[in-house]
C-alpha cells in the first residue's frame, strides 16, 4: 500500500488552484504554466497508477477528521476509470479554455475554481467512505458555482441561482441519507460491505430514495435535471466541465458507488429498488432525447442530450448483471469523450462564426472542416453508429439487459437511438449539405481564419479521434472497455 | 487535582490578568494605544498555548484563588471547554485589534474613541476569559457583568444617535438578564449553601426553590445570548457598532453566556434538570434557526444580514440540550452533541468575525454596505470577497469546514437518539443559510454597475485584507483538523455531556 500517491494526484490540481487564485491578472504565463503543468503531471501520475492498480496494488490514505470519522482516499479500478477520464479531459479543456478566454478578465479566479473543480472530482473518485464522498461532492458544487456565474451578467446569475436551487436541497438530502445510515451502523467505507442487515427495510428504502434524490441532481435524473439546460449561460469550457469532465459524471459515479459499494446490487434488487431506478433512468433517457429534439439552441440541444446520455450509465448500474454494468460504466468514459467534443465544437462555432442556433449551421462544414468533422464524429457516436464509442456502450447495455431478464430495456435503447438520430442528423445535414448564408465568408483563403487559434480546434479533434479510437480498439487490452471489464470482474462479479 | 502554580494554573490566571493590563496600557498610551496588541497578541498566544499544553498533560486544573478552597474561596477551572474558547477568543481579538489598528483606531486617533476601542476590547477580552475559566456562579456573574458593560460601550463607541439607541436597548436586555441571573444565584445559594459549580453539583437536590433558581438563571442567560425570542436587541447593536467591535460582539460575547448556561445545566445542576428542559431550550434554538434565517433573508444591508445570521447560528448551540448524550457511547463519536455544539461555537466565532471584518473593509471602501451595490467587488477586492465566500461556506455548514464537522456531529446525535426532527431543522437551517448568503456572493461576482459611483475610501492594504481571509481560512481548516479541538473539548467535559440530561 502506498498512501502518498492519491494525495499527490489530488495535489496536482489542488495546488495550482490555490496558487492561481493569488496570481495577478497579467501573470498569464504563470497561470497557464501552472495549470498545464499540473494537468500534464497528473496524467503522468495517473498513468503510473493505472499500471499499479492493473497489477493489483491498492492505494489507500487515511486522515482523521474527527474522532471516528476519517477522510479516506482509496484507489480502486472504478476510481481510476473516472480519474483517467477527468485527467485527460482536464488537460484538453485547459488548452481550450486558454484559447477561448484569451484576453478576457478575471482569469485567475476562473482557472483557480476550474482546477479546484477537477481536484474535487478527483477526490470524489478516490473517496473511500461516504463522508469523504460528501466532502468532495460539496466542494465540487461550491467550486462549480462561481464558474457558472463567471460572466456576471443577469443570465449567468440566474443560471447560478437555478444551479443552487437544485444542488443545495440535493446536498441536504444526501447528507440526511448519509447521517441516517451512519447513525445506525457507524461510518460506512466502500471497501467493506456495511452491516445494513441491522437496519429495517423501510428505513433502507427511504435512505436509498434520499441517496437517489441527493445524487440524482448532479446526474440530472428527470425531474431533477432542470439546472443543466439553464447552465448553458456559462462559457463553453464550463459546459465541457459540467457535461463531460466533472459534474454530471460525479452524479453517475456516485450512484454507482451507492448501488454497488454501499448497498450492493443484490440488496438493492432484494429491496425491490433496482427496477424502479432502472425505470427512472429509462424515463430520463427518453425524456431528455425528446426535449433535445425541440431545442433550436445548439447548446441547449446538447444539454438535453446529456440528460439523456448520462442515464445510460445509471441504467447500466441499476440492471443486475455484469454485461449491463460494463455497458453503463464504460459509457462514463465514452459519453465524456463524445460530449466534450460536441461542446468544444459548439463553443468554436459560437466564438468564431457566431453560430448559436441549429438553423445557422448551414454550410459551416466546408468552412470549418476540422471542427465540423469532429462534431460529426461526436454526434454519430451519440447516435450509436459503429465503430464509434457510443455503439460499444449501447451494445453492452442491450446484451446486458437481456442477460438480466429485462428485455424492455432494448426497446428503450432502440427508441432513444432513433431520437438521437432525429436530433443530430439534421445538424449534420445542415452543416455539410446546405448552402451557406451570405453572412459567412465565401470559401477561399479567408475561411481559414475561422478555424483559429489552434487551441480552440485541436482539443475537439483530439477527443473526436479518441472517441473513434476507443470504439475501434474496444477489444484491445488497453481500452476503457477492457478496464471496465476488469472492474466488473474484480469487484462486481456475482 | 493539581497543586497551584503549575503551568495551567499560571496560564489561567494570566489569561484573565494580561488583557486587563492591556486595557490599562491602552488608557495610558492614548494615541499609541493601537500598538498594545503587538504585545498582548503574542503574549496571549503563549498563554493559550501553555494553558492547552498544561491541561492536555495533567488534565483539567482547579485553581483556588488566594489559596482558599471553595466554599470559602473561589475557584478558576481550566478544562478543555475553557481552553478551547480562550484560544478562539485570542484569534478573534487579535484579528479585530490588528485590523482596527490601521482602520478604526487610526481614523479616530484624534479623539478619545480610538484608544477607547483598544481599552474596551481588552477589557472584554479579560472578561471573556474570566467567564470561560470561572468555576463559581458568582464569579461568573461578575465576569458577565464586566463583559456586558464593555460590550455596551463598544456598541456606543461611534456615538451616533442610532448606535446610542441600540446600545441602550442592549443595556436593558443585558441588565435585566444579569438581574435575573443574580436573583437565581441568590436562591441557589440559599438552598445549596455554595456557588461553586463542582460543589453545587454534589449538593443540589430537586426542590421548587432550586427549579425556580435554575429557571431564573436560564432566562437571564438566554437574554444575554440573544436566544429567540429575546434576540431583538442584537441586530441593531451588532450591525451598528464599528466593524472590529461587531466582530468581537457577534463572534464571542453571546458564546460567553452560552458557555455559562452549558456549565449551569450540564455541570452544576444535571441532577435537577427536568425532562422538559432539553426540548424547551432546543425548541427555542430551532425557532431561532428558522426565524433568524428568514429575517436575514430580508436584509438589504450586509452588516444587518450578518447580524441576523448570528441569531440563527446561536440557535444551533441550544440543540446541545436535547441532544447531549445522543449516541451514548455506542459510537466512536460519543458525546457528539457536546463536541458538535462547542465546535459550532468556535467555527461560528471565526467565520462571523471574518465576515464582520470583511464587511468593515467593504464599508470603508464603498461608503455603504447595501448588498445591491456590491456588484463587481470580487474584482475590486478579491481577497475580501474570498474571505466572505469561505466564511459563508462555514456558516452554511458545508464541507470542508469546521461548521460541517460540527453539524455532522449534531446530526448524528439527533438521528442516533431517535430525534430526527432536530436533524430536519438543522438541514433546513443550512438551506436557509445558503438562501441568504449565496445572493451576496452572487452580487460580488456580478458585473460592475455601469453607473458605478466613485469609491468613498482608498483600497485597503493587502495586509488588512488578509486578516479576514486568514480567519475564514482558519474556520475552513478547522474542518480538516477537528480531531484536536474535539480531543481538547473532551478533557474535563461534564458527565452529562456523555449521558445526556434527564
Amino acid at each position: 500500500m502506498n498512501g502518498l500517491l492519491p494525495v499527490l494526484i489530488i495535489a496536482t490540481s489542488l495546488v495550482p488552484a490555490l496558487v492561481t487564485f493569488f496570481l495577478a491578472k497579467d501573470q498569464t504565463g504563470w497561470r497557464n504554466g501552472l495549470n498545464l503543468g499540473g494537468a500534464v503531471l497528473k496524467i503522468a501520475l495517473v498513468g503510473f497508477m493505472l499500471a499499479e492498480v492493473g497489477a493489483g496494488t491498492l492505494h489507500e490514505t487515511r486522515f482523521l477528521l474527527a474522532p471516528g470519522l476519517a477522510l479516506v482516499l482509496r484507489v480502486d479500478a472504478l476510481a481510476l476509470l473516472f480519474v483517467t477520464l477527468s485527467a485527460a479531459l482536464w488537460l484538453l479543456t485547459t488548452i481550450y479554455a486558454i484559447a477561448y478566454f484569451d484576453g478576457t478578465r478575471d482569469l485567475s479566479r476562473f482557472f483557480g475554481f476550474f482546477s479546484l473543480c477537477v481536484a474535487a472530482t478527483t477526490g470524489i473518485a478516490f473517496s473511500g467512505t461516504l463522508v469523504t464522498f460528501f466532502v468532495f461532492y460539496e466542494l465540487l458544487t461550491l467550486s462549480t458555482w462561481p464558474l457558472v456565474v463567471h460572466k456576471g451578467d443577469a443570465a449567468s446569475l440566474s443560471a447560478g441561482r437555478r444551479y443552487l436551487a437544485y444542488t443545495m436541497p440535493g446536498s441536504a438530502a444526501l447528507l440526511a441519507a448519509i447521517v441516517w445510515l451512519e447513525s445506525a451502523v457507524g461510518p460506512i467505507a466502500f471497501a467493506q460491505p456495511a452491516a445494513l442487515e441491522a437496519v429495517d427495510e423501510t428505513t433502507l428504502r427511504l435512505v436509498f430514495a434520499l441517496f437517489v434524490v441527493g445524487i440524482g441532481v448532479k446526474a440530472a435524473l428527470v425531474p431533477l435535471h432542470g439546472w443543466l439546460p439553464a447552465a448553458m449561460a456559462a462559457p463553453a469550457p464550463v459546459s465541457a466541465l459540467l457535461h463531460a469532465v466533472a459534474v454530471v459524471k460525479a452524479g453517475a459515479f456516485g450512484l454507482a458507488r451507492v448501488v454497488h459499494d454501499v448497498y450492493g446490487i443484490e440488496r438493492v434488487a432484494a429491496l425491490g429498488l433496482a427496477t424502479p431506478l432502472a425505470f427512472v433512468a429509462a424515463l430520463t433517457i427518453l425524456y431528455g432525447s425528446a426535449r433535445a429534439l425541440q431545442q433550436v439552441d445548439i447548446k441547449r440541444r446538447l444539454a438535453f442530450s446529456t440528460v439523456s446520455q448520462v442515464s445510460y450509465i445509471v441504467l447500466g448500474v441499476a440492471l443486475a448483471g455484469p454485461l449491463a454494468t460494463i455497458g453503463g460504466l464504460v459509457h462514463l468514459v465514452h459519453q465524456g469523450l463524445m460530449k466534450v467534443t460536441l461542446f468544444f465544437c459548439a463553443g468554436a462555432f459560437a466564438e468564431r462564426a457566431h453560430i448559436h442556433r441549429v438553423d445557422e449551421l448551414a454550410g459551416i462544414g466546408p468552412r470549418m472542416p476540422w471542427t465540423a468533422s469532429a462534431f460529426s464524429i461526436g454526434a454519430l457516436g451519440m447516435i450509436g453508429v459503429p465503430p464509434i464509442a457510443g455503439f460499444v456502450s449501447k451494445w453492452y447495455l442491450g446484451i446486458g439487459a437481456l442477460q438480466a431478464g429485462q428485455p424492455w430495456v432494448v426497446g428503450v435503447l432502440v427508441a432513444s437511438s432513433l431520437l438521437n438520430a432525429s436530433y443530430f442528423l439534421p445538424l449534420l445535414y445542415r452543416m455539410w449539405f446546405l448552402p451557406a448564408p451570405e453572412t459567412l465568408p465565401a470559401r477561399g483563403p479567408d475561411t481559414r481564419a475561422l478555424e483559429r487559434p489552434l487551441g480552440l480546434i485541436a482539443p475537439p479533434v483530439a477527443t473526436a479521434l479518441a472517441a473513434l479510437a476507443v470504439g475501434l480498439l474496444a477489444a484491445s487490452p488497453i481500452s476503457p472497455l477492457a478496464w471496465t471489464t476488469l472492474i466488473v470482474e474484480r469487484e462486481y462479479a456475482p | 487535582m493539581t497543586e497551584p502554580l503549575d503551568t495551567a494554573a499560571l496560564a489561567a490566571a494570566l489569561a484573565v490578568a494580561l488583557p486587563l493590563a492591556g486595557a490599562l496600557a491602552a488608557l495610558v498610551l492614548g494615541r499609541r494605544a493601537g500598538d498594545v496588541i503587538v504585545v498582548t497578541g503574542p503574549a496571549m498566544a503563549l498563554v493559550a498555548a501553555a494553558l492547552i499544553a498544561g491541561i492536555v498533560e495533567t488534565g483539567p486544573a482547579r485553581i483556588a484563588v488566594g489559596g482558599f478552597a471553595p466554599p470559602l474561596g473561589i475557584a478558576l477551572v481550566a478544562d478543555g471547554l475553557a481552553a478551547t474558547f480562550v484560544a478562539t477568543t485570542l484569534a478573534v481579538m487579535a484579528a479585530a485589534l490588528a485590523i482596527a489598528r490601521g482602520g478604526l483606531v487610526a481614523r479616530l486617533r484624534e479623539t478619545r474613541r480610538g484608544y477607547a476601542f483598544v481599552a474596551l476590547a481588552h477589557l472584554a477580552w479579560g472578561a471573556l476569559n474570566a467567564v470561560f475559566l470561572s468555576g463559581d456562579l458568582f464569579n461568573l456573574y461578575v465576569a458577565l457583568e464586566l463583559l456586558g458593560l464593555a460590550a455596551i460601550a463598544l456598541v456606543a463607541l461611534e456615538g451616533k444617535p442610532e448606535t446610542l439607541a441600540a446600545a441602550i436597548r442592549y443595556a436593558w436586555f443585558a441588565l435585566t438578564g444579569s438581574l435575573l441571573y443574580l436573583a437565581g444565584a441568590i436562591l441557589l445559594y440559599s438552598e445549596a449553601g455554595t456557588l461553586d459549580i463542582a460543589l453545587t453539583a454534589t449538593r443540589a437536590t430537586e426542590s421548587a426553590t432550586m427549579l425556580v433558581a435554575g429557571a431564573l438563571m436560564t432566562a437571564g442567560l438566554c437574554a444575554k445570548t440573544a436566544l429567540f425570542p429575546l434576540h431583538a436587541w442584537l441586530p441593531p447593536a451588532h450591525a451598528g457598532a464599528p466593524a472590529p467591535a461587531s466582530a468581537i460582539l457577534s463572534a464571542l460575547v453571546p458564546k460567553a453566556s452560552f458557555v455559562v448556561l452549558a456549565r449551569l445545566w450540564l455541570e452544576a445542576l444535571p441532577a435537577i434538570a427536568t425532562p422538559a428542559l432539553g426540548p424547551l431550550l432546543g425548541g427555542l434554538g430551532a425557532a431561532a434557526i428558522l426565524y433568524g434565517s428568514v429575517l436575514a433573508l430580508r436584509q438589504e444591508r450586509l452588516k444587518l444580514l450578518v447580524a441576523y445570521s448570528t441569531i440563527a447560528q446561536i440557535g444551533y448551540l441550544f440543540l446541545l440540550f436535547p441532544l447531549a448524550g445522543g449516541a451514548l457511547g455506542t459510537q466512536p463519536w460519543a458525546a457528539g452533541a457536546w463536541s458538535g455544539a462547542m465546535l459550532h461555537g468556535v467555527s461560528h466565532a471565526l467565520a462571523k468575525a471574518a465576515m464582520f471584518l470583511a464587511a468593515g473593509l467593504v464599508l470603508a471602501r464603498l461608503g455603504h454596505d447595501r448588498i445591491a451595490g456590491l456588484s463587481g467587488l470580487a474584482r475590486a477586492m478579491p481577497m475580501t470577497a474570498f474571505a466572505l465566500g469561505l466564511a459563508a461556506v462555514t456558516l452554511m455548514g458545508l464541507p470542508p469546514s469546521g461548521g460541517f464537522i460540527a453539524k455532522y456531529l449534531l446530526l448524528v446525535a439527533a438521528f442516533a437518539s431517535g430525534q430526527g426532527a432536530w436533524a430536519l431543522v438543522m438541514l433546513g437551517g443550512g438551506l436557509l443559510a445558503a438562501l441568504y448568503l449565496f445572493p451576496v456572493l452572487g452580487r460580488l461576482l456580478a458585473k460592475e454597475d455601469p453607473e458605478k459611483t466613485e469609491p468613498a475610501g482608498p483600497p485597503p492594504s493587502a495586509a488588512r485584507e488578509a486578516i479576514p481571509l486568514l480567519l475564514a481560512a482558519l474556520a475552513v481548516a478547522l474542518g480538516f483538523a477537528s480531531v484536536w479541538p474535539t480531543a481538547l473539548l473532551a478533557i474535563g467535559r461534564p458527565g452529562a455531556a456523555v449521558e445526556g440530561l434527564e
